[in-house]
């Protein structure tokens, strides 16, 4: 017994020497869809400033916002904004409020594998959420095949696949569903993870592309570096102005441009079903929750400073990992609002 | 009648044979599991896997030295949570708590014993994550130093009761108090099976990964001290199984192959080296 | 020694006959209680345990009561919770798990106990122990890399082809399922199957298998009809032992079931188990509502393996006596 404690000591000794020169930890956790920029972003920071060791858990959206409630994390990420109950909840518990900070924007598409067709589909907002409703099953119904003259649809059954956990997508999903459709939004409504009508789950949007991919007939719904990476179709999606939009960063920003005009202070704004021709329609900002007064001095200097940093040379990293850059509005705002933070 | 008899005889042949077919499959299986991780995890195993931090999400190289770390702080911290606790528990109930106490002591930890182990997690997550406000190094210790309570309790117990009747008797003949008689006589004489099960212990816990979702957490980095979320082997198998990179795939499978073969090789060493002709209780 | 023929058996010589004062100056009532300090740890962790639980657990209980375990829907957005998909995933991939172990790790452990050389079966039951401390995330690993597109493509389009007209094999595969997460706890509890059933197989004393051999029965007969009915509450218990630890396990069932709360006839539809969801969405779990059906899933899983576990225990004790009431 005493060489194995004797063992686990050294072992203890050698770590304890290993992180000797280790200065300040900051833990994060929250969404999964930012994750790759967002772990890039930390690890380019450390590399610049080696004392400061930013860790970052990617555990979902609605964990984001759980435990940074909680406490038990320094800051949370999100999909989709807090809602005024949960900012309540908030403020009650700790006498001040929490700040979202939009970093970067993204587009969730409509992904499909129906085989024998190789054209990118067109699909209104009626027929996604008739066919997520269960209501549209054969894919070629006429709600489908009336935007896309010309393909020859299957009488297929549509198998639909959505997320099986708590997510930022589906948030970003849903809320778009519940703006087109009333049904959608009194029978599911809109939220991180929500009892679905039809279809199966898979975990993560990994999961979700992976099902689609191998099951014929289905249609899923992703991020879009997800369906680009593994190069599975996705549709173009009937906007608020009546044109079909297929995603890309374009059409983020195009939908974001309204929205950053009027950014409210407390930046918690959804730009699904944006106006505006060239908009795409199921797009998100993508937020950091940053509490409003941090204790911890060298903290707070740490993650303002950080946030400076990602407003101006981080959003260099974004179009590189499929992520839209924030309209120079909304980063001439934040950077105002980082120095509310006290 | 002999016809009948031959007919019997074939049977008792075939399901014989059976029987071995099944024992077959059985073992087969676990060199089907040692075979495969050696090929996937051998492939991706190099220096930098011990040695180097994880890169950001996508990016190819890098490794898990501070998850390798991490595990072994959180069993260092589990074994003095759990080991005190199942030892000296276990001597109360072989040597003085054979009734009343004893047995609500015995159902306390045969409880706990069957307690999955997620649960457990929640419950380090209450009592120490909540109210510290830190995913740590500590509630995850705790947590996996719950796990091993029981099992080292239990066989600390047996192994204390097993030790022959005849040394007890002639230490305390000699005019030996009763703990004297425990510290210099019973304890050595039964060391090698409990420090077996200690070990056993270890090895099962070091491989929990439940517990750990919501106690130790993860870390990208270093965990400095034992009040950060820090790293471990089972979380970084888990998380890097489920992701959709290629890199990160073979790192888990690497993962797999160094976690597996710490655990098999503390069962080989407790098993075959310490408790030659002690026979093993299951956990 | 007359004296210790009177004590109770494994009891060592009393000590009570000696004064409290001569016990406290040996240091026996300081090691007593030390001890007994230690001890009580246990018990004192374990009573904070279950009411950490019950106390958690206290909104959903009031709000749900009872209809929480047969209610369907899980469903965050409306703070409507209910066990019962999480149940019937859990009982139904440990069924499966039970009813493709059972047989197999019966098998074995009759071959090992009964016509293995005894060095033979020793070096294999060391291997068999082995599989028994491969961690569950390992099985998940391999589970999620091997077996979810084996039965994608091979075994759920064969089964389909095949056995279809059974309602338990039809429907669209994915990989991931009940069946797929049943067959990885088959592989998980084995091990426990196997050794314990081989040690109560051994534990049967050898001159009740001799009387049957020598009434003429044949090999397998004096096994099958003698031994194994000797041994029969010892395999249950082994094979409860099993079941509860297919109930908790969490890892392995997370990566391949599929997580999806719905109750499918077919074993290739996924499911969800009372672990995996927590798993999945106990970090994630906003509102207290939400979270708390969480912790009360716990509680229900804490209380059926509670139960197996006693019935295991029971059942073992049960043939240890009968094995030492032959001898006596």
């Amino acid at each position: 017994m005493k060489r194995i404690a004797g063992l686990l000591l050294v072992a203890a000794c050698v770590c304890g020497i290993a992180h000797a020169q280790s200065g300040l930890l900051i833990n994060g956790a929250g969404a999964t869809f930012p994750n790759p920029i967002y772990t890039k972003w930390f690890d380019e920071y450390h590399k610049a400033h080696g004392n400061i060791e930013i860790n970052y858990a990617s555990v979902g959206s609605g964990a984001g916002i759980k435990q940074v409630t909680d406490g038990t994390v320094d800051f949370g990420a999100s999909d989709g904004p807090m809602n005024d109950e949960q900012m309540k909840a908030y403020q009650d518990k700790y006498g001040f409020g929490i700040q979202h900070f939009p970093t970067v924007l993204g587009a969730v598409v409509p992904t499909y594998n129906l085989p024998g067709v190789n054209t990118s589909l067109n699909f209104t907002p009626e027929a996604l959420a008739g066919i997520f409703l269960g209501k549209i099953t054969k894919w070629n119904d006429p709600a489908i095949a009336g935007a896309n003259t010309g393909v020859n649809l299957p009488a297929a059954d549509i198998v639909v696949v959505h997320r099986a956990e708590g997510s930022g997508t589906t948030y970003v999903w849903t809320d778009y569903l519940s703006k087109i459709s009333d049904e959608w939004k009194t029978r599911v409504g809109k939220g991180g993870s929500v009892n679905w009508p039809a279809g199966i789950g898979a975990k993560g949007n990994e999961g979700v592309t992976g099902v689609v991919k191998e099951q014929p007939n289905s249609i899923g719904y992703v991020e879009l570096i997800y369906a680009v990476q593994n190069k599975i179709f996705y549709g173009a999606v009937k906007n608020s102005a009546g044109v079909f939009v297929k995603a890309d960063l374009a059409g983020v920003s195009a939908a974001a441009a309204g929205a950053a005009k009027n950014m409210p202070q407390d930046y918690r704004v959804s730009i699904t079903d944006a106006p505006g021709k060239s908009a795409y329609p199921i797009a998100s900002f993508t937020w950091l929750l940053i509490p409003k007064k941090i204790q911890d001095a060298g903290k707070r200097d740490a993650l303002k400073g950080f946030l400076k940093w990602m407003l101006t040379d981080g959003q260099n990293y974004a179009e590189t990992l499929s992520y839209a850059k924030l309209p120079k509005e909304v980063v001439a705002k934040e950077m105002n609002t980082i120095e509310t933070i006290h | 009648m002999t016809a009948r008899l031959r007919f019997r005889k074939l049977v008792s042949a075939v399901m014989l044979s059976l029987t071995g077919v099944c024992a077959f499959v059985a073992v087969s299986v676990l060199f089907f599991i040692l075979g495969y991780l050696a090929f996937h995890g051998g492939r991706s195993l190099n220096w930098d896997f011990f040695t180097k931090l994880p890169t950001p999400v996508g990016e190819a190289g890098g490794g898990m030295a501070n998850a390798i770390v991490g595990s072994a702080k959180l069993l260092l911290l589990a074994s003095l949570v759990g080991v005190p606790i199942g030892f000296f528990g276990g001597i109360y109930l072989a040597e003085f708590g054979r009734r009343g106490a004893g047995f609500v002591v015995r159902y306390a930890a045969d409880l706990l014993n069957g307690v999955p182990s997620i649960v457990i997690g929640i419950f380090a997550y209450a009592l120490l994550v909540l109210p510290l406000k830190h995913f740590s190094t500590m509630a995850g210790a705790f947590a996996l130093g719950v796990m091993m309570i029981p099992i080292t309790l239990r066989s600390t117990e047996e192994f204390l009761r097993s030790v022959p009747r005849s040394l007890r008797e002639g230490a305390m003949a000699l005019g030996a108090s009763k703990w004297r008689t425990i510290v210099t006589v019973i304890v050595p004489a039964a060391y090698r099976g409990i420090l077996t099960a200690i070990l056993l212990a270890l090895a099962r816990v070091a491989g929990e990964t439940a517990p750990l979702l919501f106690t130790a957490f993860n870390n990208r980095f270093w965990s400095p001290g034992w009040r950060q979320p820090t790293a471990s082997l089972p979380v970084m198998i888990f998380t890097y199984a489920v992701a959709p990179y290629d890199d990160w795939h073979r790192q888990a499978w690497a993962a797999g192959l160094v976690l597996l073969g710490l655990v098999l090789v503390v069962n080989i060493i407790a098993r075959l080296v310490l408790a030659r002709g002690i026979s093993v209780p299951r956990a | 020694m007359a004296t210790t023929s009177t004590t109770v058996p494994g009891a060592g010589p009393r000590a009570s006959s000696r004064s409290f004062l001569s016990r406290l100056r040996d240091g026996d009532e300081i090691a007593r209680l030390l001890t007994f300090l230690f001890a009580a740890t246990v018990v004192l962790i374990t009573a904070t345990l279950v009411y950490q639980l019950w106390v958690d657990s206290v909104l959903p209980r009031h709000k749900f009561g009872w209809k929480f375990l047969v209610t369907e829907v899980w469903d965050p957005v409306f703070d409507q919770f209910g066990a019962l998909p999480f149940i019937f995933g859990t009982v139904v991939t440990s069924a499966v798990a039970l009813l493709i172990a059972v047989p197999l790790g019966i098998g074995a452990a009759i071959f090992l106990a009964e016509l293995a050389p005894r060095r033979v079966s020793d070096a294999l039951t060391f291997f068999i122990d082995l599989l028994a401390a491969v961690p569950s995330v390992i099985y998940g690993l391999l589970g999620v890399f091997i077996l979810v597109p084996l039965m994608r493509e091979v075994i759920q389009p064969f089964l389909r082809a095949t056995l279809g007209f059974l309602p338990i094999f039809s429907g669209p595969g994915y990989g991931v399922s009940f069946l797929t997460a049943g067959i990885v706890l088959a592989v998980m509890v084995i091990p426990f199957i196997i050794s314990v059933s081989r040690e109560v197989l051994m534990s049967v004393p050898r001159d009740v298998r001799e009387a049957a051999l020598a009434l003429g029965a044949t090999r397998w007969e004096s096994t099958w009809k003698v031994v194994v009915p000797f041994a029969r509450p010892g395999i249950f218990g082994s094979i409860f032992l099993a079941l509860a630890r297919a109930l908790g396990e969490t890892m392995a069932v997370t990566m391949v079931i599929g997580n999806t709360p719905k109750i499918a006839a077919s074993l290739f539809a996924p499911g969800y188990s009372i672990a995996a969801v927590i798993a999945n969405e106990f970090t994630e779990a906003t509102g207290d509502l939400y979270l708390q059906s969480l912790v009360e899933l716990g509680l229900v899983l804490f209380l059926l393996t509670f139960i197996l576990n006693g019935l295991a225990r029971l059942l073992i004790l049960l043939t240890e006596r009968r094995g030492s009431g032959a001898y006596a």
